[in-house]
């Protein structure tokens, strides 16, 4: 019955969607119909809730009689993986997603005040018509409610290997962001039909953009992170497919996040962040779409269904295509905003805006070369690092140099001479330039500059707090301030590691010591381990540097059902770097293959992240904490 | 109403995406790998018996004598049952078949061999793939026609089913 009923609930909100897209369309001139919208949204995501927490009940308790859990669950997993389960695979993740939509989509209609009625209406029909066609998707070709009979005595899915926590939330939380980005996309499109572009528009989108941004920062932090230590490479970030398709929307988000707040504040650059809102969410299908298609070959892999990926295609086109449609047809008709002088705060925005594309640009075609050069030529080829770090290297160093001076300009114009404020980074940047020189004198020219760049941006991006009454800053400002003190501290990870990481590879027995930067690193002995449903080898290494000894017991492990080969790297963080450890098969002779490596100030690049993620939080709730404040106030001023 | 064309260059980019992966989506990629050894000698090896009592595999035995089917399978592996049924028609046509085990136990063979039959002469086990890599096959089922004088003439990859009988069959003959 929990099936079935899930099942209801789902074809009632894909009808209610429909009335949605109905009533929003002959809404101008059908009052009656206009009155529904907005309850009739709310009903869709509440009733689309329901049907996902079915699923998750359906999970929790392994009913076998659902296709999907015998498919992906087990009775004897975990509870916490039975539930992450849920979303673990392909019908649960497509659920997850139209879950987030309507109800994203329910809290607009009942919360937003700020925007005229008209555009509202418009925004919620947008809404309405992506969920139509991802319901479709759901119910016609992925219905994740299917019975199975007869039922299996036991589930399927028992893969060890997914069963992680990083796993388990780090897919969700990239789609609260993807999805996130789709209530700004929706607005943009509620925003040309009315041609009302102004401040009430930007101020509408802003939470949610910034919202779905700290998301999307979180799960691309985690992410990378994960990768880092669950794939044994010492890597942190592989320019994957996959990685890039949760950068792209990313990277847009970031455009749009700095192009609203013109809009916001100065209603100016509406063009530009229109098609930016559009973008974004875009790139969030896209990648969505690259991902769950199989299109591009990725160490990530998905059930792969040509038939799913054409569908996906079909929506694709029909969104992406329809918004680009109607914004090359209708944004030259909105009335244009404030112009600025090129010196201003506007104009640094500007800039940043268009290096972000750039990088957005970048990536885009770097992801999609290898199949636009076989599609013409009919070769085979693949874009590495070497091209992607290449470009984007410089590019962010020039955004980074673009922040020592942004945030200190003023609104509109700015004559004031701001050089003597910004002489304090340039010098610390100048001067942690040349200190590298002293430290290193064979680093690459790119993380001497980088580890330049990110000393001065550390200083830089204080000073929008010099000379203010620290306690009388708005949190928005904080937010900002700690958001590119995050990006200064990832760079110079990101700097260090390139320019400091020590490598050891070597064929060791036990007993031997080998030598990686400071550390000399003993292999004491090698010895069998097993775990519930696998067996490793595990090298027992004692790395000391000073006085100081620490254990290291990295593993290479053998699943046997399905079989499977992992190496479990031994990770051990210290204030001044990691220690990273892999063992790997014999050699012949009783030797063991060990990698060792020394990454001074690696921890860093995910630090960095998680400022940036959580300055964009304190915005968040500084923004709202404000507008709370300012509906309160009037009500005040009457009592 | 101005029209500004660069505001349709989004929509031109987009439906450039849109026609490389509508071509993609109809053309799916080949994702097998063709050795590089097809025309080329057998590689020397000397593999163990895969089972004990069973006689094992030498790069020798394939030297000589007429064509015949090199076969890489293992226990573990669901489309390697599919193919068995196959793999003893083609021996009661005549075809000499041998073996290679890949990653396997011996127990694990005897007990493969015994539930899906034994249509091999020789079974070689290549408990950590050195063969099989060497051969450049990237998975398993797969199976080489090699000819009279040890010279590797056809790779077949993925499981020989009813429908690739003819061919293999055909490419035993040219190597006869």
């Amino acid at each position: 019955m929990i099936a079935e009923a899930g099942l209801a609930a789902l074809w009632l909100a894909a009808a209610l969607s429909l009335l949605q897209l109905v009533a929003s369309l002959a809404g101008p001139r059908v009052p009656e119909l206009r009155r529904l919208i907005v309850p009739v949204a709310a009903a869709q995501g509440a009733l689309t809730l329901f049907a996902f927490l079915m699923l998750l009940w359906l999970f929790l308790r392994t009913d076998l009689s659902v296709q999907l859990v015998a498919a992906n669950s087990h009775s004897m997993k975990p509870w916490i993986y039975r539930f992450a389960g849920t979303w673990g695979n392909h019908e649960g993740s497509m659920l997850l997603w139209v879950t987030v939509l309507t109800v994203a989509g329910a809290l607009l209609a009942l919360l937003e005040r700020r925007l005229p009625e008209r555009t509202l209406h418009a925004t919620l029909g947008a809404q309405a018509a992506l969920a139509l066609g991802f319901f479709a998707f759901l119910l016609l070709a992925s219905n994740p409610f299917a019975r199975l009979v007869p039922a299996p005595r036991q589930g399927l899915g028992l893969n060890p290997l997914l069963q992680d926590p990083g796993l388990a939330f780090h897919p969700p939380t990239l789609y609260f962001g993807y999805v996130g980005l789709s209530v700004a996309f929706s607005l943009a499109v509620g925003a040309l039909l009315t041609r009302e572009v102004g401040p009430a528009l930007a101020r509408t989108m802003r939470p949610w953009v910034l919202g779905a941004w700290v998301l999307l920062t979180v799960g691309i932090t985690a992410g990378s992170y994960w990768a880092y230590y669950e794939l044994g490479w010492g890597g942190w970030w592989f320019w994957d497919p996959v990685e890039n398709a949760s950068l792209m929307p990313w990277l847009a988000a970031t455009a749009l996040l700095h192009s609203i707040s013109v809009l916001a504040a100065r209603g100016g650059l509406r063009t530009w962040t229109i098609m930016l809102a559009v973008v974004a969410f875009s790139m969030s299908m896209v990648g969505t779409f690259l991902v769950r298609s199989g299109i591009l070959t990725s160490v990530h892999s998905f059930a792969v269904d040509p038939a799913r990926g054409s569908f996906i295609l079909a929506l694709l086109a029909l969104y992406v295509g329809g918004a680009l449609f109607l914004f090359a047809t209708r944004v030259g008709t909105v009335k244009e905003g404030a112009g600025f002088d090129i010196v201003s705060r506007e104009g640094a925005l500007v800039l940043n805006n268009l290096l972000l594309s750039v990088i957005l640009g970048t990536v885009f075609v770097g992801t999609l070369y290898p199949l636009l050069a076989e599609a013409v030529s009919g070769e085979k080829l693949s874009v590495g690092p070497p091209y992607f770090n290449a470009v984007t290297g410089p590019l962010t160093l020039a955004l980074a140099l673009l922040l020592f001076i942004g945030p200190l300009l003023r609104w509109r114009r700015d004559s004031r001479p701001n050089a003597p404020r910004i002489a304090a980074p340039l010098v610390v940047t100048v001067l942690a330039f040349a200190a590298s020189f002293v430290l290193d004198p064979a680093m690459s020219a790119l993380a001497r500059l980088g580890l330049g760049v990110a000393a001065g941006l550390a200083v830089a991006s204080l000073l929008p707090l010099a000379g203010r009454n620290l306690r009388r800053t708005p949190l928005a400002t904080w937010g900002m301030v700690i958001s590119h003190l995050g990006v200064a501290v990832a760079i110079a990870g990101a700097a260090a590691d390139t320019a400091f990481t020590e490598e050891t590879l070597a064929a060791a027995r036990p007993g031997e010591t080998l030598a990686v930067g400071p550390w000399q690193v003993r292999l004491g002995s090698v010895v069998p381990v097993a775990g519930p449903n696998w067996t490793a080898v595990e090298g027992r290494l004692s790395a000391s540097r000073g006085g100081r000894t620490i254990d290291l017991q990295p593993q290479s492990r053998f699943f046997s059902d399905p079989p499977t080969e992992t190496n479990e790297a031994a990770i051990r963080t210290l204030w001044d770097g990691q220690l990273y450890a892999v063992i790997s098969g014999a050699e012949d002779g009783g030797r063991w293959q060990l990698r060792l490596w020394w990454k001074p100030l690696v921890t860093l690049i995910w630090l960095g992240g998680g400022l940036i993620a959580l300055g964009g939080l304190l915005a968040l709730l500084g923004r709202w904490w404000r507008g709370r404040r300012r509906v309160r106030e009037p009500e005040l001023a009457y009592a | 109403m101005r029209r500004r064309w660069w505001l349709a260059v989004p929509l031109v980019i987009f439906a450039l995406f849109l026609l490389a992966v509508g071509w993609r989506l109809s053309a799916p990629p080949d994702a097998t790998v063709k050795s590089r050894l097809v025309g080329r000698a057998m590689p020397e090896f000397q593999l163990p018996a895969a089972t004990p009592g069973r006689p094992d595999l030498r790069s020798a035995d394939l030297a000589g004598g007429g064509p015949k089917l090199v076969n890489l399978f293992a226990s573990w592996c669901v489309p390697c049952i599919a193919e068995a049924p196959v793999l003893g028609e083609l021996k009661g046509r005549g075809v000499t078949i041998h073996g290679i085990a890949i990653r396997d136990a011996p127990a694990d063979v005897a007990a493969f061999l015994r539930d899906h039959g034994n249509p091999y002469r020789r079974i070689g086990a290549d408990p950590r793939s050195q063969v099989q890599m060497t051969l450049g096959s990237s998975g398993v089922p797969e199976s080489f026609v090699v000819d009279g004088r040890g010279v590797i003439r056809y790779q077949h990859i993925g499981p020989i089913m009813p429908q690739d009988v003819p061919t293999v069959l055909a490419e035993l003959e040219k190597a006869g």
